[in-house]
């Protein structure tokens, strides 16, 4: 068992854990934060991405022991007040979900994207999306909210 | 996956002191992208781990008179942000590209990109590196082998070297670094990979007790470098076929080529009659016509991958293309 403490949507936490345990394990089981989903386990779906240290980062793959001591921020982390933060917003306002099991991830990418190119163009966005798969294929809708959580975010800043 | 021993060590010795005689004493951890898949397969099941993570010499883009440093530890956004590397090494710049998903690019590392083991499908599902049937003869050639080498593939290896920057590489002159107990050896990234002959063997050079430190590539200044991948979708894949070519220019004369070729062979592959057909020539269509039609001579396709010789052609003649364009 190793104590692992980081820091998970602005509060410091401590677990105790089997090293070789994904991240994603921890904060769905032991933290109970199950808006980071599961999806492939290999890392090739996009579905557990968290922000580690501000970059999009995929937990199912990333050791608990590697985020001793940085900050995590997973999609629970995002609202502030109870008002969503712009990129939910944005997806909500243009219904970007079906079954909504690959959103957290694609949110939280889209976070990190808008932070660094806040007008993207529709190719940027594709390209900055790449490592998320939606099944139930509603990628047209997927763009547009992002689209839209620019023009929010900018609106907002 | 297996469980495992957990150890972050800060230096480079204290590293090499953690590893084992075997594979399965000990894997080194960098981005992890390939080997916690590897090790929730049971296709890796090592006693322990070793992160580099925590070593800070391992980091790092360092430029001087002698070429460019990459610590093996830089990760792939941080190579493709790196304006050096944008500049003068246009052909690192279009591999990291290819690795298409921001994320990967996040975590892979270059040393671990360099370390990769193979996508082959019997490999990946558990049947070895050498893919052997119940009767000790290769699965691949009877098998489905559309991602296979349609180089260097008479046996017993017939995997394709799954490396985004061995090509490029190879084709600029990189060596790497190797640190193991015994010492540091520098050697060419072309010798660093290998076709292995026994299922024990491994697709390069690395000892179980040694670590790939850091790449050094020789100044490119007046160097056209290029690399084009072929794929079959532009979302996150491994390409099919690639190029990555290396011109040294004397006016519009062509004085030294390198051309290396990508998933087709288990090594990086040297396209060494293409190289002789540019070197001397005006690098003008005609040329590279023929260059892009020399780079697959020779080629031994298995049953169901003959499509990738017309793809490695083509990748060579748009490599070309765009060495020719760039200004240098």
């Amino acid at each position: 068992m190793a104590t692992i403490k980081f820091t998970v949507n602005g509060t410091a936490r401590s677990v105790e854990t089997e090293p070789e345990r994904p991240l994603l394990e921890v904060l769905r089981e032991d933290l109970g934060l199950t808006g980071t989903k599961y999806g492939c386990g290999e890392g090739q779906c996009g579905a557990c991405t968290v922000l580690l240290d501000g970059r999009p980062t995929l937990s199912c793959i990333t050791p608990a022991r590697e985020v001793q001591g940085r900050k995590v921020t997973t999609i629970e982390g995002l609202a502030a007040n109870g008002k969503l933060h712009p990129v939910q917003q944005a997806f909500v306002e243009e219904s970007a979900m079906q079954c909504g099991y690959c959103t957290p991830g694609m949110v939280l990418r889209t976070v990190s994207l808008l932070e660094r190119n806040p007008n993207p163009t529709d190719g940027e966005i594709i390209e900055g999306l790449n490592g998320h798969l939606c099944r139930c294929n509603g990628y047209h809708r997927i763009v547009a909210a992002v689209r839209r959580a620019a023009v929010l975010a900018g609106k907002q800043s | 996956m297996q469980a495992f021993e957990y150890a972050r060590p800060s230096t480079v010795q204290e590293a090499v002191s953690l590893l084992g005689n075997s594979w399965e004493d000990a894997n080194l951890l960098a981005g992890g992208t390939d080997l916690l898949s590897l090790m929730k397969d049971y296709i890796h099941t090592p006693k322990r781990l070793v992160s580099l993570k925590g070593i800070k010499e391992l980091e790092g883009i360092r430029k001087s008179a002698g070429g460019l440093r990459i610590g093996a530890l830089v990760t792939l956004e941080e190579l493709l942000r790196n304006p050096d590397v944008r500049k003068e090494y246009p052909s690192l710049a279009a591999a990291a590209r290819g690795v298409a998903s921001p994320q990967m690019r996040n975590m892979g590392t270059v040393g671990g990109d360099l370390c990769q083991r193979p996508r082959c499908w019997y490999f990946r599902l558990g049947f070895g590196l050498l893919a052997k049937g119940p009767n000790g003869e290769s699965l691949v050639p009877s098998g489905d082998n559309r991602y296979h080498a349609i180089f260097n593939n008479r046996g017993p290896a017939y995997f394709v070297s799954a490396s985004s920057f061995g090509p490029p590489l190879v084709a600029l002159g990189a060596t790497v670094n190797l640190v193991s107990p015994s010492g540091t050896r520098e050697l060419p990234v072309e010798k660093f990979f290998v076709a292995p002959a026994t299922e024990n063997a491994r697709e390069n050079v690395l000892a179980p007790n040694e670590i790939l430190t850091e790449i050094l590539v020789p100044p490119a200044a007046g160097v056209r470098n290029a690399t084009y991948e072929v794929r079959q979708k532009m979302a996150l894949d491994y390409p099919l076929a690639t190029a990555s070519v290396a011109l040294r220019m004397r006016g519009n004369t062509v004085a030294s080529a390198r051309i290396v070729l990508g998933h087709v062979a288990p090594v990086p592959w040297r396209a060494q009659a293409a190289e002789k057909a540019l070197t001397g020539k005006t690098l003008n269509a005609a040329a590279i016509e023929e260059a892009a039609k020399a780079a697959v001579q020779g080629a031994t396709p298995l049953s169901m991958n003959g499509y990738k010789v017309q793809l490695a052609s083509v990748a060579v003649k748009r490599a070309l293309e765009e060495a020719a364009q760039a200004r240098t």
